[in-house]
């Protein structure tokens, strides 16, 4: 079962698509693009259409998705976390 | 899907382009003639008004813009005749004579001088003949290039860039080939991929046309903004559906071109194209107002992905929903005419959901009518570019 997809390999963060997740959850992730799958232990409870981190980050970090930068991080995230409004911000406006 | 010699069933208007629908719009200049349009409506079983609140004292390129809808929206292929109503007789005609370039039957009513019972006594006589003349007209069988398709996407989620806009771009990369006329748009939502969008432009020109509107559109949000516009763009739902910056939804958003079709013009709003291939037009992200746009712009048939759950429909544009979140296919399902959730699932291909969005819009070329056509959703919102005088 797919608990969450990859768009492209080397992105440092997955979505999640199923509903829910739970801390502690072992989850299978799809990496679309390269059709190969990964695996990730959720360290936080995470709705369906949230992402979960899959590196652990550092205030200032730049969040590749698609294979392209989707803003930067604005509190510390570890590996496995809810990577959200709450800890990442737009670089744009 | 091999597209090669597809056909669809359709209207044949008097100017060559080809509607999917048939319907008789009674059409408003100004607020002010929003009810006697709306009586007329009550009055001819099968006619459309589409009320809505502007056309008074704008001037300059506002104005322009609100006569270019106007206008748009009365020669869509959709429409098969207009009935023209104003609070004067001046810019009712003016409206009138450009609809009327079409060739279609359009006739126009002022109030002043009449009152709106004597305006609606002779505006929905002439309703009724339209209506039943229209009413003799047959589809006939019309090449898959006489199609325009247009596209927008709205209450996105991450599931929107996984699943549902990919979709649309994988149908925009089947009908580009084809000499489908295709269109895409929302220029701040294509703030951090906007690099993406220029690379796929044909050509130089094209490039700095797309840069142009883009920075332009960035200049109105620097100078109007109050914050990082958490509260607008992502929206409220969108973040609840797991987008975090702009930057993220517009890579979503970017995906509705697919990965072949290239960029051949850039349209101003409401801005007919001259030639088949895939546009760009400069416009608002709201869906309401884009959709709008893109029916004034001569679109015929709508690919509107979401993931919150957007129920948007259009008066005279069939919108054909898709959506790749299971949650909202169960929670509300009476609003998608697509299911592509099975993406996420592995048991669809992008080839597969390309072309069951391709055989939906077949059959709603051919007169299925779509959710939010069978809803009632008749969202008609007009974008304006400042204050009135």
């Amino acid at each position: 079962m797919i608990h969450f997809v990859v768009h492209e390999e080397g992105d440092g963060v997955g979505v999640v698509v199923v509903e829910g997740i739970q801390s502690g959850n072992v989850l299978t992730g799809w990496i679309m693009e390269d059709d190969k799958d990964i695996s990730v232990t959720a360290r936080s409870d995470i709705p369906i259409g949230h992402k979960v981190a899959l590196k652990d980050y550092r205030p200032g970090d730049t969040v590749i998705k698609y294979g392209v930068d989707i803003g930067k991080v604005v509190a510390p995230i570890a590996k496995g976390e809810h990577l959200h409004v709450h800890n990442v911000k737009t670089k744009r406006w | 899907m091999n597209l090669s010699n597809s056909k669809f069933f359709g209207y044949k208007r008097e100017n060559g382009r080809v509607g999917v629908r048939n319907h008789v719009v009674i059409l408003p200049v100004d607020d002010l003639s929003n009810a006697a349009a709306q009586a007329v409506e009550h009055n001819i079983k099968g006619t459309m008004a589409l009320p809505h609140p502007y056309g008074r004292l704008q001037f300059g390129a506002d104005l322009e813009l609100h006569f270019r809808t106007l206008i748009g929206t009365g020669s869509n292929p959709n429409v098969a005749a207009v009935v023209v109503i104003g609070i004067e007789d001046g810019w009712a005609k003016k409206v009138a004579d450009g609809i009327a370039a079409t060739g279609k039957p359009v006739a126009f009513f002022g109030i002043e001088g009449h009152g709106d019972h004597e305006t609606i006594r002779r505006a929905s006589q002439q309703a009724r003949e339209f209506l039943q003349a229209a009413s003799e007209l047959r589809r006939e069988e019309r090449p898959l290039k006489d199609l325009w398709v247009s596209t927008k996407c709205g209450e996105s989620d991450t599931t929107s860039g996984i699943g549902a806009n990919p979709t649309v771009g994988n149908a925009f990369d089947k009908l580009y080939p084809h000499g489908v006329t295709l269109v895409f748009g929302e220029t701040t939502e294509l703030t951090g991929g906007e690099q993406l969008v220029a690379a796929r432009c044909r050509n130089d020109e094209v490039r700095r046309k797309f840069q142009f509107v883009f920075d332009r559109y960035q200049e109105v949000i620097q100078r109007h903004k109050t914050n990082d516009l958490t509260d607008s763009q992502p929206t409220k739902g969108n973040i609840t559906g797991g987008l975090t910056t702009i930057e993220e939804k517009a890579l979503g958003n970017i995906q509705k071109i697919g990965r072949k079709c290239v960029i051949d013009g850039v349209l101003d709003k409401a801005e007919t194209p001259t030639a088949p291939g895939l546009w760009f037009m400069d416009s608002s992200s709201a869906a309401a107002e884009m959709v709008t746009l893109c029916a004034a712009a001569g679109y015929v048939v709508h690919f509107f992905p979401t993931g919150q759950g957007n129920v948007i429909g259009n008066p005279i544009l069939p919108v054909i929903k898709l959506c790749a979140n299971p949650r909202t296919v169960r929670t509300m399902p009476e609003h998608i005419d697509v299911d592509v959730s099975g993406i996420t699932r592995k048991e669809l291909n992008m080839d597969q959901a390309g072309d069951k969005l391709l055989d939906c819009m077949f059959r709603t070329a051919n007169g299925r009518l779509t959710a939010a056509e069978a809803l009632g959703h008749r969202e008609f919102v007009l974008t304006r570019l400042y204050e009135s005088a």
